[in-house]
């Protein structure tokens, strides 16, 4: 417990380091919410409509830029071999490094959900219920991602493989998410939103405890 | 038989049963009430859903081999079930899209099966694309294992999900649930199907495996002067 508390700082420490990445990422995502206007036209009830899809396709997109570059540090003079010689295991540098960047993408999701009201005034008043679902939905889209962005990153075109391999796994937290946050936003008279939160807790707890498993495969060869 | 001829063997059958099974399904088979002759693709459209999913199944399986047992064989035969398993995804996709613009009016739905089909073609293909970039054989094929092994266990997650979300599609068809009339030509095809695929997988696999044993071996210039100076010392 305290090898995983040591490199959930660690990987913290480094999210903070390099705290002018993640304001540029943030920013990529609020430009990507306001490009998304466009495609669809200045309907303002279309907008509203759509404003949780658009939320969740700028907070995917702006993930894989996040956990594409979470193994940066570990991979430049060859750091990941050095963590992997102490005394921890490969799975807590796995959980501590998921779960930092987790809060990384919640965060992002966080601050991303002010520009939605902004631009599609898409506003609730339910605002710890979709922090929640924010938490959950970054948490299912961390747990793939950072053992995928672990393989790309030490392959070549890492920048393209990631998303290739992250994109067509998350199609059930993009769809949990989004109807759950479009149910907070427009309200929920056939009380469909528990379901669809049971369906981002489900494919959390499976895809945390698999990938927790495979990730020691992918380091120790 | 030799192991060598295996695949070829299966092939041939393969080959005969599908043309025995399709001219069963185009010609003599009696047309459906209601969809008329465009039912006719179902003889085609369920054996290679079922042995997609096969293939997908196989592929799963010889990940977990891989994993476990570190033997190049199931590296060599999980590209082979990868490969094929994504190209008959991808047909299934295509004969789908012919069946539908006819009866459903759209070449294209979002129906809990298609979707899924559509998730696994992407998903089995980025593990494809993952092999390409990466050099290291043993890192290749124990990563490409690990995306198999998630990717699989995602499907059933990706199925529900878009269940709840949208449903069009029929009941699943089998020879259960179909007229008698329609038995024969798609079990023949079924099978047929199952042998094309096994031939296929055989033979890519082998190919797999030759060309690891060939990277084992070590780049050609580097290659020559050693055998070179092995020469020389024997003499």
């Amino acid at each position: 417990m305290s090898a995983l508390a040591a490199a959930l700082r660690k990987d913290l420490l480094l999210h903070w380091r390099t705290r002018a990445q993640v304001a540029a990422v943030y920013g990529f995502g609020a430009s990507a919410l306001l490009l998304f206007s466009f495609a669809v036209g200045p309907n303002a009830a279309v907008l509203r409509e759509h404003a949780a899809g658009f939320l969740w396709l700028g907070l995917l997109l702006s993930s894989t830029l996040t956990l594409a570059e979470s193994f940066h540090a570990e991979m430049e003079h060859r750091a990941l071999e050095g963590l992997l010689l102490l005394p921890a295991s490969a799975r807590a540098l796995y959980y501590a490094k998921a779960v930092a960047n987790a809060l990384a993408l919640a965060a992002l999701g966080a601050g991303l959900v002010p520009v939605m009201v902004v631009l599609y005034d898409a506003a609730t008043l339910r605002i710890p219920a979709l922090l929640g679902i924010v938490l959950l939905g970054s948490a299912g889209l961390s747990a793939p991602g950072t053992l995928y962005a672990a393989m790309t990153s030490q392959a070549r075109a890492r920048q393209t493989l990631l998303p290739l391999l992250l994109f067509p796994l998350v199609v059930p937290v993009l769809l949990g998410a989004v109807k759950a946050t479009a149910l907070l936003i427009h309200g929920d008279p056939m009380g469909q939103l528990r379901s669809w939160t049971l369906l981002l807790v489900c494919f959390d707890v499976i895809h945390w405890s698999l990938c927790g498993l495979l990730f020691e495969r992918v380091v120790e060869d | 038989m030799k192991a060598d001829r295996f695949p070829y063997a299966m092939l041939a059958l393969g080959l005969a049963l599908l043309l025995w099974g399709s001219y069963w399904g185009l010609f003599l088979a009696p047309g459906e009430t209601y969809m008329g002759d465009v039912q006719r693709i179902m003889y085609v459209h369920v054996p290679t859903a079922w042995n997609a999913m096969l293939a997908l199944t196989f592929a799963f399986g010889c990940a977990l081999l891989s994993l476990f047992r570190k033997d190049p064989v199931w590296d060599a035969r999980l590209e082979a079930a990868l490969e094929v398993g994504v190209t008959l995804s991808v047909l299934l996709c295509m004969q789908g899209a012919i069946w539908a613009k006819p009866t459903w009016g759209v070449w294209w739905d979002w129906d809990p099966r298609l979707t899924t089909t559509a998730v696994l073609v992407f998903a089995f293909g980025g593990i494809l694309a993952l092999r390409q970039f990466v050099d290291d054989p043993v890192k290749r094929a124990t990563w490409s294992a690990v995306a198999a092994v998630i990717a699989y266990a995602d499907v059933p997650i990706v199925y529900f999900s878009v269940k709840w979300w949208n449903s069009l599609h029929q009941t699943q068809s089998s020879p259960e649930t179909v007229s008698r009339a329609f038995h024969w030509p798609l079990r023949i095809n079924a099978f047929g199907m199952l042998f094309l695929m096994t031939g296929l997988i055989s033979l890519r696999a082998r190919l797999a495996a030759l060309r690891r044993e060939d990277e084992s071996a070590g780049p050609l210039p580097a290659a020559l002067p050693q055998a070179a100076s092995a020469a020389r010392g024997a003499r």
